[in-house]
């Protein structure tokens, strides 16, 4: 339970440290939070064979509200979100899912932008990302992009990111004013990776739902959003059976994968039964708001 | 390969050796400042025994490279009992029978300490998901929640018992090293668990931590 050698590198700079990747290429990992890639590394699952540190980049060290969006830089600690007013003000679903990321030792070091760069099929913030449509930057030796989160979300910790970029930051929309929002997941035990789980937001206008966002984690190699279940919401009065209905219609989108955790089928029904549950929450805090 | 000067300060002493950047931090604890007080179990962030605060904050030291650490203040169960006295937690522990083996004890107070910092008056539900990211392999959790909410009564009574927190630090700041001073140990390969001298511990300082300024965007 060793990592394997490596070559240590902890750049001041964004431009040190895409040098750095661009020099090193695929033999290069980006060492942030590090609190999915050390134990990777503990294991040797992954021998990388230059680490590029990332955590003296002070300017990476940021949360902002920034124009109706939520910018957090690549060093924003997991924790810090999770306890930021801004965060509860314009993205309560980011930070209801934040308390579900790991344990609170996990989280003071785990930064947002370091999980999203890790894609793991059941994490929570990479659902956030795509429940909310958000982007995320890209620094590499070529320039600066920025990425749709359904073009970012490639499959099992695949990322459409190149080995020579840096992800630098994330950007959530705020939820508009009025608009209901619940996180929803099922894990065995609190901390735990979810079996799955689901983010939702739900917007009224004149008794009907104008618009509906449902993300899932944990029933796919990636996030995946729910685009006719969302499609059925729309126009339509808020009751039970329409929420059955749509919970319907995530069973019938999802593929999920059985494993020791959870068998295929029971990952499915419970999507459907957490999109009825997170539904009913998101429409009491979308009224509460009204 | 190559080792690396590491300089840091634990309960209030700075140590200083040379290591190689693979080494994590909780290793460096143990084998180089002689600091066995801080268990490994799991070493992949599962069970939660090698838990310290960093800079004020509980981690996991098998998730960590030594070098990171440079320049950090840690906190270890070493620096909880006040010479023989223990600490309120440890006693707490004690008196509730909160410990059986003993092996993920050091973890659990010092997720504990950081735990009823932020959350002096916990419930029982918050006590349970606080401790949720430690693992006790005996199975005593009933006895360490008793444990934890005796505690929260007493720190509460006399909130200077010893919840004390690092200076302020943005995240991931790494502060300039205070090397050089006269209470620098030679962290090496000697074996020898430091010494304990009261005079070299930091004084709980009376100064709440000030939040962190998450809504300024710093950008140099």
């Amino acid at each position: 339970m060793k990592p394997a050698a490596f070559e240590y590198h902890a750049p001041d700079t964004v431009e040190e440290a895409v040098a750095l990747l661009d020099a090193h290429g695929d033999q290069a990992k980006v060492l942030a939070g590090g609190q999915s890639l050390v134990p990777l590394m503990n294991m040797r699952l992954a021998r990388p064979a230059v680490i590029v540190d990332i955590n003296r980049i002070q300017t990476l060290n940021y949360l902002a509200e920034d124009g109706g969006t939520l910018a957090l830089g690549a060093l924003c600690r997991q924790r810090a979100a999770e306890r930021s007013a801004l965060v509860a003000r314009h993205c309560p679903l980011l930070g209801d899912a934040l308390a579900l990321v790991g344990h609170a030792q996990i989280r003071n070091r785990g930064t947002v932008v370091g999980s999203l760069a890790h894609a793991d099929p059941a994490a929570e913030l990479c659902a956030v990302l795509a429940t909310l449509g958000g982007t995320v930057t890209a620094v590499g030796p070529q320039g600066t992009r920025s990425i749709p989160a359904d073009e970012l979300f490639v499959s099992y910790l695949t990322t459409s990111l190149d080995p020579r970029e840096l992800l630098t930051e994330a950007r959530f929309p705020a939820l508009p004013r009025g608009t209901g929002w619940a996180w929803k997941e099922i894990a065995r035990r609190h901390g735990d990776f979810a079996l799955a789980g689901v983010g939702v937001g739900l917007a009224l206008r004149g008794g009907r739902i104008a618009e509906a966002r449902i993300g899932l984690t944990g029933v796919g190699a990636t996030p995946v959003r729910a685009a006719r279940a969302e499609r059925s919401l729309v126009g339509a009065v808020p009751s039970d059976a329409l929420w059955e209905a749509a919970a319907e219609a995530v069973r019938a989108e999802v593929e999920p994968d059985g494993d020791i955790h959870a068998s295929a089928e029971y990952r499915r029904h419970i999507a459907g039964v957490l999109t009825r549950r997170a539904l009913a929450e998101a429409l009491t805090r979308a009224r509460e708001a009204a | 390969m190559p080792t690396r000067e590491i300089t840091l300060r634990i309960n209030g002493t700075t140590y200083a050796g040379r290591a190689e950047p693979r080494k994590t931090l909780a290793d460096f604890i143990r084998e180089d400042c002689g600091l066995t007080g801080t268990h490994l179990g799991c070493e992949h962030g599962v069970c939660g025994a090698c838990t310290i605060l960093m800079d004020g904050d509980a981690v996991r030291s098998c998730l960590m490279f030594a070098v990171q650490a440079e320049g950090a203040e840690l906190m270890t169960v070493e620096g909880l009992a006040d010479g023989d006295r223990l600490h309120p937690i440890q006693q707490a522990y004690w008196e509730h029978h909160a410990l059986q083996c003993g092996f993920c004890t050091p973890g659990f107070l010092m997720t504990t300490l950081a735990f009823l910092r932020d959350t002096p008056r916990p419930t029982e539900r918050e006590i349970r998901e606080g401790l949720s990211g430690n693992l006790c392999r005996c199975t005593g959790y009933q006895n360490i929640v008793r444990a934890v909410a005796a505690a929260a009564d007493v720190l509460a009574a006399a909130p200077d018992a010893g919840v004390r927190r690092a200076p302020a630090l943005p995240d991931g700041c790494v502060p300039p090293t205070s090397a050089g001073a006269a209470k620098t140990r030679a962290a090496g390969r000697a074996r020898t668990p430091a010494p304990k001298g009261r005079t070299a511990k930091t004084k709980p300082s009376a100064r709440p931590k000030p939040k962190r300024p998450a809504g300024r965007r710093r950008r140099a």
